[in-house]
């Protein structure tokens, strides 16, 4: 019962803050209903148990990338968006057919779903667990994303930086 | 007691909320958002799946897309500087050249 009202709670929060994040029209407004969607993720993870990756979500997404989005947002000064009407095969096409997809998914959860129930704290396995499995069963891909991220930070590096800099070091070398 | 579908539907919801926005908004920022937001209900249907299967590998591919997010995250609002620095704007419908 408490797990029921605590799941309905904060999943009300998160779809409103989704919806939220849609209606607004200055980036700052979207980013906060965004946090607020990861935040109330967070305890819907740690509803099910899964506390590594309650913390990861909110020190990586609601920490670290939220921090770079309003950043940026600061950064170029962005205010309010101008209303164009954008592309007609979108509105005509694209909205309707994603809720259609929705409504039919949602529907066949509620049919035909064979998922089962889950009590509160249902995941096995405690954080040692899961550092067993990532550098046992997961280490290449593990060593693969060091790779990626390596790469990603010398991509933002590179296209963020001030053209003028970068003929400024070509010279220089 | 909650159903593991609520948690199905609630990430199909996210993730729906997420195309909506990426197909109505205008403003380039808004719309890595929107990725973002349907990048979080992907993970809360894999943690979903991993309750159901009593099986870890769920939050360890939790685990690998935010990092894909992140490094995304890192690299496309570097790409959103250097289009606002040439163009000026963050309007998507004015951003429509490959080159100036």
């Amino acid at each position: 019962m408490l797990h029921m009202i605590l799941f309905l709670a904060f999943a009300v929060l998160s779809v409103a803050g989704a919806v939220n994040l849609l209606i607004q029209r200055h980036p700052i407004s979207s980013a906060l209903s965004l946090v607020v969607v990861m935040g109330s993720l967070a305890v819907e993870y740690l509803l099910l148990g899964a506390e590594f990756v309650a913390a990861v979500q909110v020190i990586v997404y609601a920490g670290a990338i939220m921090v770079l989005f309003v950043f940026v947002i600061m950064l170029l000064n962005a205010g309010e968006e101008e209303r164009t009407h954008g592309s007609r095969v979108a509105w005509l096409l694209g909205i309707p057919g994603v809720l259609a997809l929705t409504v039919i998914i949602c529907w066949a959860l509620v049919e035909h779903s064979m998922a089962g129930v889950a009590a509160i704290g249902a995941l096995p396995g405690p954080p040692a667990d899961i550092a067993e499995l990532l550098f046992h069963e997961f280490l290449l891909p593990f060593e693969v994303t060091s790779i990626l991220v390596l790469i990603a930070i010398m991509g933002a590096v590179v296209l963020a930086a001030r053209p003028e800099s970068v003929e400024q070091t070509k010279k220089e070398s | 007691m909650v159903p593991l579908s609520y948690y199905l539907i609630l990430s199909a919801i996210l993730f729906a909320c997420g195309v909506t926005g990426f197909l109505i908004k205008r403003n380039i920022i808004t719309i890595f958002m929107s990725i973002e937001l349907m990048l979080n209900g992907v993970n809360l249907s894999f943690v979903a799946f991993a309750v159901r299967w009593h099986n870890l590998s769920g939050q360890v591919f939790v685990f690998f897309v935010m990092v894909v997010a992140a490094a995304e995250a890192a690299v496309g609002l570097a790409i959103i500087i250097a289009v606002f620095r040439t163009r000026e704007t963050l309007n998507i419908d004015q951003v429509n050249l490959l080159k100036l």
